[in-house]
C-alpha cells in the first residue's frame, strides 16, 4: 500500500491543503497557526526526502509517475513525474519552506494566517512545476504561483511594494504568455502536451529559433539573465524576508528548471544556435553585475545583483555544452557544464537564502537594510557573525561551501569552450568575493557606529536554528557533493546525449 | 604499513582540525584554559606525528602513500577525489608546518593572555593548521585549492583579528582580495590541467607531462603558446599571490596589523611559502616550460631587490621583518626560476625557523614594550631582556647568510645556483639577489641596533617596567633558535646533493644547475671555506658593518643621507606608489564601473527607456497601479489567472477545431 503512495501529489496538495486550513484557523489563534504551518511544512519536507531515498539513480527515466486524464477533449492529462533534475529541487522547496516559515515566527505582525498560507500554497504550486509532465499542468503551476508571491510582496512588503509588483508581474506575464503560446503551436504540431513526447518531436529550424525565443522571453526573466533583471532588486528589496527567500532560493530556479526541461531538450538545434548568444549574455551578467553589486548602498539590493551574477553561471554551465562538444567530440566536459549549472542552483537556493535571511535578522531588529546604518554588529552579535562570514565566504565561492562546486565546476567546463570565457567568469573569484566582503566589513566589523547597533540583542534560539540548519546544508554540499551529483548524473548524460542530436526534420 | 600510515596521515590533519572546532564552537564552555590546551593538544599531536612520518619517509626509507581518501564528485567523466601524496617533499613541509605552528601556539598562551578573543585565536590557528597540512599533503589539484583558499580565509579572519581597528580590516579585506587576483591566475591554470590531461591526479598529469610538452594552443589569435608555458604561468600567478611576488606583494606588509604570533606563522614561517611549495610540486610540468622559468626568475628577483630595499627606510619593527620576508620570498622565487627547486625547499625550511624566531623576538620585545612597534622609541634593550637579545641575534645572523648558520647554507646555494643557471634572465637575477645580500644585512641589523643597542628612547614610565618576556615566550623562542643555527649545516648535504627529495622533485638534465653546484660541494666545512672565495659573505660583513656605523657610531647620518636622496628616500617611503596607485586605479576603477554601469545601464536605459519609458507600458501600467491602489490586488490576481485560463482555453478550442 505503501509503496503507491502517490508522492508527489502529496507533496503538491498537502501543503496546499494545509495552507487552507491555515488560513481557516484565523489571526486571533496564533499560535495554532504557527505550529500547524510549521508541522505541514515539515511533514511536507519529510514526505520530499523519500523522493530521494526511493530515487533509483541508475536511470534517467521519470519515477513516482503519476497520470490521470484531466481534460481529454484536448489532451491535458494530469502528468507527474520527477527524474535527477527535479528531485533536488523539490527538497529545496520542501527545505526552504520549513526556515520561511520558522523565519516568519515573530516577525509577521499582520495578517499571520495568510502569510503562512500563502507560502504553504506557494510551496505546493512550486513543487507542481518542478513534477508537472503535462505542459499544461506546467504552466498552470508556474502561473498560480506568482498569486501568492504578488499576494506577499503586496501586502507584507516594503513602502514602494505596488512598484515592485507591477514590475515584476510585467516581467513575468510578457514572458509567460509567450511560453504559452509556443505551448500551443507544439500541441498542433505533436497533438500532445506531454512533454515527453514534445522532447521527441521533430522540427524544423526556423520553427525551433521561434520556439526557443519564446521560451527565454519566460525563462530568461525567472533566472533573470541580464537584460531583463531589473525586476529582481525592486522586488527583493520590497519583499518580506520569507518572500525574498523563497525569490532568490526557489523561484529564479524555475527559470533554470526551464532550460533543461523545455528549451534544450525540445528546441536542441536551437539552443545550439543560440548559445552564443546565451553566453554572452551569461557572461555580461557575472561581470556587469557584479561591478554593479559593488557600488549598492542597499544591502538586499546587493544580494539581489550578487544572485543574479552567481545566476549567471547556471545559464552558462548549461549552454556551454555545445561548443565544447563540437571541438572535442566529448560529451564529459558538456556534461559538466550541467551539472555544475545544475549545482549552482542548488547551492545559490542556500547561500542567498541564508544571505536574506541574515539581512532579515538585522532588519527586524534595526529596520533598516541601508549599509550606512550599521557598522560593528560583531560587536553586540558575535554569533549572528559568525554565521553569516560563513554564508559571506560560501557566496565568495570558497572551496569547502557548497558555493565552490558549482562555479568551479562551470569555470572547469567553460575552459574547455573557450580560455576566453573561463577568463571572464573567473573574475567572480575578486568581484564576488569583493562586493561580498566589502559589505560584511563595513556592516559587521569595525568600532560600533550608532546607538542602534549598541542595542542590538544576538540571535535567539530560533534564528540560531534555521542558520544552523543552512550552515549544515552549506558545508555539506562543500564538502561531499557526490550524492547530488549521483542521482542527476544519469538524467544529465541522457540530456545531453539528446540534445547532441538534431531533431530538425 | 600502508594501511597504518593511512590513519596517522588522517590523524595528522584532523587532531587541529578537532582542536580547531572544539576551541571554536565551545570556547565560552571550556574557557581560556580548555580552549588553549584542545588546540595545543592537536596541534601535537599532529606534530609528533608528522615527525615520526618524516622519520618514516626519510631515515628508513617508507613506502610513499599516493591515495585518495574519499571521492569528493564525479562529475562528466572526471572523478574528483579527495587525497593524500606523502612523499619527501610534504613529509618535510608536514614536519616544519606542525613544528612551527606548535611552538607558536604556546607563544599564543603568553602573546594573547588578556585578549578577549583568546579562544577564537585559537580556534582560527588550529584551523589554520589544518588548511596548511591539507595543502602540502593534497595528491591533487582540488585539494591543493582547497587548502589554497582556506589558508586564505584564516589569513583574512587573523589579519582583521583586531575588528574594531579600521587599518585592521581594512588590511584583511586588501589581503583577501589580492590574494583573489591570484587565484584567477591559478583556477584557469588547473582548469587548463583538467582540459588536457583530464584528470587532477598529480601523479597521472605528471606522468603525461612529457607528451604533451610540445603542444601548442591558440589564447590569443595568431600566436601559438605553449601548453606548457600557459598553464605553469597561470599557476604561478596563484603563488605570486600567496607568496606575495611584486606586484602582488601589497597585502604582505599590511598584514601586519595581525597580531604577531600571526605574522610569524601565516605570514612568514608557512602559509606565504605555500606558492613556492606549489611550484616545486609541480617541477615536472615548470620543467618544460623555459619561458616560464624566466618568468619565474625575474619576477622573484625584482621582488628580492625591491622589497629589501623598502625594509631599509621602515620604522615599525613589524613590517621591516615583513619586508625582509618578502626579500627572502624573492629568493627562494629566484630558485624556482633556476630549477633549483630543492634549493628553494630548503631556504623554506631555514627561513621558517629563523624568520619565525624573528618575528616571536619582535613579539617579545612588542609585549614588553606595552605594544609599541615604533624602533624609534626602543633602544638598549639587551641589558633588560637577554634572551630575546640572544634569539633575535640568532635569528639576524641566519636571515643575513652569516657563515655556519642555517641561513648562510641555504641562501648561499641559490646565489651559486643562479650563478650557474643560463636560463634567459639568470644573470639579471644572479646581480639582484648578490647586491640584496648588502641590503638584507643592513636592515636587519639596523633593526637588531636600534632596538637592543644604542640610547633608550622608550618613555619613562615604560622604561622602569622592562624586563624579560615570561618562559612562554622564551621557550618557544629558544626552541627555534636551534634549528636557526644548526638545521643549514644539517641538511644542505642531504637535500641539496645527495637526492634527498627523490622522485618528489623533477630536473630536467640542462637545467640541473644543483648538480654542478654540488660537484665542488665536499662537506659543510668545504662549502663553509668555499663561501669565502665569493662576495656574498663579505657583502653580508660590510652590510653589518654599515648598520653599526649608521645607526651605532654616527647615529646622525641616517638622516643626512635621507636629505641628500630625497627623491629615492621620498620612493622609498612610499612604496613606489603601488598601494596608491592600487587604491585610485583598482578600488577606485572597479567601484566607478561599477556605478557607471548601474546608474546608466540599469536605472536609465534598462529601467528607463525600455521598462518604464515605453508609452505603452506606461499607459498600461499606470492603468494596473490605479487598480491595484484601491486595493483589489486579490481580484487582480485572479483575474489574472482566470483570464489566462479562457484564454488558454479559447485558443486551444481552435487549433483543435482546424486540426
Amino acid at each position: 500500500m505503501f509503496t503507491e503512495l502517490p508522492l508527489l501529489s502529496l507533496l503538491i496538495w498537502a501543503p496546499v491543503l494545509g495552507g487552507i486550513w491555515v488560513l481557516y484557523a484565523g489571526d486571533r489563534q496564533e499560535l495554532t497557526v504557527k505550529y500547524l504551518a510549521l508541522g505541514v511544512s515539515m511533514v511536507t519536507f519529510l514526505l520530499s526526502t523519500l523522493t530521494y531515498t526511493r530515487f533509483d539513480a541508475s536511470t534517467y527515466d521519470m519515477q513516482f509517475v503519476e497520470f490521470t486524464p484531466w481534460i481529454e477533449a484536448f489532451g491535458i492529462n494530469y502528468h507527474l513525474g520527477v527524474d535527477g533534475i527535479s528531485v533536488p529541487l523539490i527538497i529545496l522547496t520542501t527545505f526552504t519552506t520549513v526556515l520561511v516559515v520558522l523565519a516568519g515566527w515573530e516577525s509577521i505582525e499582520k495578517r499571520l494566517s495568510q502569510y503562512m498560507a500563502a507560502f504553504l500554497i506557494m510551496e505546493g504550486l512550486m513543487n507542481g512545476v518542478f513534477a508537472a509532465l503535462d505542459a499544461i499542468l506546467f504552466y498552470f503551476f508556474w502561473e498560480a504561483m506568482l498569486i501568492p508571491m504578488f499576494l506577499i510582496i503586496g501586502i507584507w512588503g516594503g513602502p514602494r511594494r505596488v512598484y515592485a509588483t507591477i514590475k515584476f508581474f510585467l516581467y513575468t506575464f510578457m514572458g509567460s504568455v509567450f511560453m504559452l503560446v509556443a505551448f500551443l503551436y507544439l500541441y498542433s504540431q505533436a497533438n500532445s502536451f506531454n512533454i515527453l513526447d514534445l522532447h521527441e518531436l521533430r522540427i524544423g529550424l526556423t520553427a525551433q529559433k521561434l520556439i526557443f525565443i519564446a521560451f527565454l522571453l519566460a525563462f530568461a526573466v525567472k533566472v533573470p539573465m541580464w537584460p531583463v533583471h531589473t525586476w529582481l532588486p525592486d522586488a527583493h528589496v520590497e519583499a518580506p524576508t520569507g518572500g525574498s527567500v523563497i525569490l532568490a532560493a526557489i523561484m529564479l530556479k524555475m527559470g533554470g528548471y526551464g532550460f533543461l526541461r523545455f528549451s534544450l531538450p525540445i528546441v536542441p538545434d536551437a539552443s545550439r544556435a543560440f548559445d552564443e548568444f546565451i553566453i554572452a549574455l551569461s557572461l555580461i551578467a557575472i561581470v556587469y553585475i557584479g561591478f554593479v553589486a559593488l557600488v549598492q548602498q542597499d544591502m538586499k539590493k546587493l544580494i539581489a545583483y550578487s544572485s543574479i551574477s552567481h545566476m549567471g553561471f547556471v545559464t552558462l554551465g548549461f549552454f556551454i555544452g555545445f561548443s565544447i562538444y563540437a571541438t572535442t567530440g566529448a560529451a564529459g566536459g558538456a556534461v559538466m557544464g550541467l551539472e555544475g549549472g545544475m549545482m549552482q542552483m542548488i547551492s545559490h537556493g542556500f547561500i542567498s537564502g541564508a544571505l536574506f535571511l541574515c539581512v532579515g535578522v538585522m532588519y527586524d531588529r534595526v529596520h533598516s537594510r541601508e549599509i550606512k546604518d550599521y557598522g560593528g554588529v560583531v560587536n553586540t552579535m558575535p554569533v549572528f557573525a559568525a554565521f553569516m562570514m560563513l554564508f559571506a565566504m560560501a557566496n565568495s565561492g570558497l572551496p569547502g561551501t557548497s558555493g565552490f562546486v558549482g562555479e568551479f565546476l562551470v569555470i572547469l567546463s567553460s575552459y574547455q569552450a573557450s580560455f576566453w570565457i573561463a577568463f571572464m567568469a573567473a573574475t567572480i573569484l575578486v568581484l564576488g568575493s569583493a562586493y561580498t566582503l566589502w559589505m560584511y566589513k563595513r556592516v559587521i566589523f569595525g568600532d560600533i557606529a550608532n546607538e542602534n547597533v549598541a542595542g542590538l540583542q544576538d540571535i535567539d534560539s530560533r534564528e540560531t536554528l534555521i542558520l544552523a540548519l543552512l550552515v549544515i546544508a552549506v558545508l555539506l554540499f562543500g564538502l561531499w557533493p557526490a550524492p547530488l551529483f549521483e542521482i542527476m548524473h544519469p538524467t544529465m548524460e541522457n540530456l545531453f546525449e539528446h540534445i547532441s542530436q538534431s531533431k530538425v526534420i | 604499513m600502508m594501511e597504518n600510515m593511512e590513519n596517522v596521515y588522517l590523524w595528522i590533519v584532523l587532531s587541529p582540525l578537532a582542536g580547531s572546532i572544539i576551541a571554536g564552537l565551545f570556547g565560552k564552555v571550556i574557557g581560556r584554559r580548555g580552549a588553549h590546551w584542545v588546540a595545543i593538544i592537536g596541534v601535537g599531536i599532529s606534530c609528533i606525528l608528522s615527525l615520526l612520518a618524516y622519520k618514516y619517509i626519510v631515515f628508513d626509507g617508507g613506502d610513499i602513500y599516493n591515495a585518495a581518501v574519499y571521492t569528493w564528485v564525479v562529475s562528466g567523466n572526471v572523478s574528483f577525489e579527495i587525497g593524500f601524496l606523502i612523499d619527501k617533499l610534504s613529509v618535510t613541509m608536514m614536519a616544519v608546518v606542525s613544528f612551527v605552528s606548535w611552538m607558536i601556539h604556546i607563544y599564543t598562551i603568553g602573546y594573547m593572555h588578556d585578549d578577549p578573543g583568546y579562544q577564537r585565536f585559537f580556534s582560527y590557528i588550529s584551523l589554520f593548521t589544518f588548511s596548511m597540512l591539507m595543502l602540502v599533503m593534497s595528491n591533487n589539484f582540488l585539494q591543493l585549492f582547497f587548502g589554497w583558499e582556506a589558508v586564505g580565509l584564516v589569513s583574512y579572519l587573523l589579519i582583521g583579528f583586531w575588528f574594531k581597528r579600521e587599518s585592521a580590516i581594512f588590511a584583511s579585506l586588501k589581503a583577501f582580495l589580492v590574494n583573489r587576483v591570484g587565484d584567477f591566475g591559478f583556477l584557469l591554470g588547473i582548469a587548463a590541467v583538467l582540459m588536457y590531461f583530464n584528470t587532477l591526479d598529480y601523479a597521472t598529469v605528471f606522468s603525461q607531462a612529457p607528451e604533451l610538452a610540445g603542444t601548442t594552443i591558440t589564447i590569443f589569435e595568431g600566436h601559438a603558446w605553449s601548453l606548457m608555458t600557459v598553464i605553469c604561468i597561470c599557476l604561478f600567478i596563484g603563488a605570486m599571490g600567496k607568496s606575495a611576488q611584486v606586484p602582488l606583494h601589497v597585502w604582505l606588509p599590511d598584514s601586519m596589523e595581525g597580531p604577531t604570533p600571526i605574522s610569524a606563522l601565516i605570514h612568514a614561517a608557512t602559509m606565504v611559502t605555500a606558492g613556492i611549495f606549489m611550484v616545486a610540486r609541480m617541477s615536472p610540468l615548470y620543467e618544460f616550460s623555459e619561458t616560464a622559468l624566466s618568468f619565474i626568475l625575474i619576477i622573484g628577483a625584482v621582488t628580492a631587490f625591491s622589497m629589501g630595499l623598502l625594509g631599509l627606510v621602515q620604522n615599525d619593527i613589524k613590517r621591516v621583518i615583513a619586508y625582509s620576508t618578502l626579500s627572502q620570498l624573492g629568493y627562494m622565487t629566484v630558485a624556482l626560476g633556476a630549477s633549483a627547486y630543492a634549493a628553494a625547499i630548503f631556504h623554506l625550511v631555514t627561513h621558517a625557523f629563523f624568520k619565525a624566531l624573528l618575528f616571536l623576538a619582535a613579539g617579545s620585545v612588542i609585549i614588553v614594550l606595552h605594544h609599541e612597534q615604533d624602533m624609534r622609541k626602543m633602544g638598549g634593550l639587551y641589558k633588560y631582556m637577554p634572551i630575546t637579545w640572544l634569539t633575535c641575534l640568532i635569528g639576524s645572523l641566519a636571515s643575513i647568510g652569516f657563515p655556519g648558520t642555517s641561513g648562510f647554507f641555504s641562501k648561499d646555494a641559490i646565489i651559486e645556483a643562479v650563478h650557474t643557471s643560463t636560463l634567459p634572465g639568470a644573470e639579471f637575477a644572479y646581480y639582484a639577489v648578490l647586491s640584496c645580500v648588502l641590503i638584507t644585512a643592513l636592515y636587519s641589523f639596523r633593526l637588531f641596533f636600534l632596538t637592543f643597542h644604542g640610547e633608550e628612547r622608550m618613555d619613562k614610565e615604560t622604561w622602569q617596567h622592562l624586563h624579560e618576556a615570561p618562559a612562554v615566550v622564551t621557550v618557544p623562542l629558544s626552541v627555534l633558535a636551534i634549528p636557526s643555527l644548526i638545521i643549514g649545516a644539517w641538511l644542505i648535504g642531504p637535500m641539496l646533493f645527495q637526492g634527498y627529495f627523490g622522485d618528489a622533485i623533477y630536473v630536467a638534465d640542462k637545467h640541473d644547475v644543483l648538480a654542478e653546484v654540488g660537484q665542488d660541494y665536499h662537506g659543510i666545512l668545504g662549502f663553509t671555506a668555499h663561501a669565502f672565495k665569493h662576495p656574498p659573505v663579505y657583502l653580508a660583513f660590510a652590510g653589518v658593518f654599515l648598520a653599526w656605523l649608521f645607526y651605532i657610531r654616527f647615529p646622525q647620518l641616517p638622516g643626512r643621507i635621507a636629505n641628500a636622496l630625497k627623491p629615492l628616500y621620498q620612493m622609498l617611503v612610499h612604496k613606489y606608489g603601488c598601494d596608491a596607485f592600487n587604491q585610485v586605479v583598482f578600488a577606485g576603477g572597479t567601484r566607478g564601473i561599477g556605478r557607471i554601469l548601474w546608474q546608466i545601464g540599469d536605472v536609465r536605459v534598462i529601467d528607463g527607456l525600455i521598462v518604464n519609458g515605453s508609452a505603452l507600458t506606461v499607459r498600461w501600467f499606470s492603468g494596473v497601479v490605479r487598480q491595484v491602489q484601491s486595493g483589489y490586488l486579490y481580484h487582480y490576481a485572479f483575474t489574472m489567472i482566470i483570464g489566462l485560463l479562457i484564454l488558454l482555453a479559447v485558443f486551444v478550442h481552435k487549433i483543435f477545431q482546424g486540426g
